[in-house]
């Protein structure tokens, strides 16, 4: 959370978080195609499905880089479904690579042939 | 158990609600967390389609000790070449969707790598229906197949 200097949107209660791996997409399609087990998704998609796509992948820890804020809506659900959402400045880019020096070098998607 | 759902086709944003219901009540029988997350995201995917394309339809779920059937039915457009159709990464969906995150032409080869019988029945200008079967119990071992 430091190295991404993000602001807690939701969830301040469950920041002690069991997190692997990380994902970046803005296509949620392809988040549905390949995540793994146990990841931080980060996206710059702010629409209620962002957080239905998560619930449903069992991602419990979603970034929303380039300083982008979730709706009502989206906050109400995932509040509902026990989530994290975080707000960081950095762009996609940055926020991950941020992430991959601080040591999360995982890639949150499946072996893809 | 039975359960239905009528999926909207006019407001997108509430696609995924059904499969967000049938998430939570296969959490509540207690079911493997692998196979609920298989369940769901093959089941999203078809709801997503179905309000892009169909203009909405009807999700079932039938759950039952064996097994969980999940059919998806509507009355769109149909799809004129299903072979391309399951083609990663074609897509017809229109630009306004991709904007929302979707039509990566993903879903169709994602509903059936995540469940263990996928069966997809079209007809142009009548409608769609994707039955995907997830099997809960161990299967009889035919042919020494299994999923990779």
């Amino acid at each position: 959370m430091e190295v991404l200097e993000a602001i807690v949107i939701e969830g301040a209660g469950n920041l002690d978080l069991d997190v692997g791996a990380a994902c970046g997409a803005d296509l949620m399609s392809d988040v549905m195609a390949f995540v793994k087990d146990r990841v931080v998704l980060l996206t710059g998609l702010v629409n209620p499905q962002a957080i239905r796509t998560a619930d449903l992948l069992d991602i419990k820890v979603v970034v929303f880089v380039r300083g982008k804020s979730p709706s009502e809506e989206m906050i109400a659900m995932a509040r509902e479904n026990g989530m994290t959402l975080l707000r960081t400045k950095y762009s996609m880019f940055l926020a991950c690579g941020r992430l991959y020096e601080a040591g999360l070098k995982s890639g949150g998607i499946r072996d893809i042939d | 158990m039975k359960y239905r759902y009528a999926v909207p086709g006019d407001d997108f944003s509430m696609a995924g609600k059904a499969s967000a219901e049938v998430k939570r009540i296969l959490g509540q029988l207690g079911i493997d967390p692998a196979i609920i997350k298989r369940t769901s995201v093959a089941m999203y995917e078809a709801e997503i389609n179905m309000a892009i394309h169909a203009g909405g339809g009807v999700a079932e779920a039938e759950i039952s000790p064996e097994r969980i059937v999940i059919t998806m039915a509507d009355e769109g457009p149909g799809i004129p070449d299903i072979e391309l159709a399951m083609t990663e990464g074609y897509s017809t969906a229109p630009e306004w969707i991709r904007e929302l995150g979707f039509g990566a032409g993903m879903g169709l080869p994602n509903m059936k790598r995540n469940a263990d019988e996928f069966k997809l029945e079209s007809a142009v200008g009548k409608g769609t229906t994707v039955t995907m079967l997830i099997r809960l119990a161990p299967a009889p071992i035919a042919g020494g197949g299994g999923r990779t």
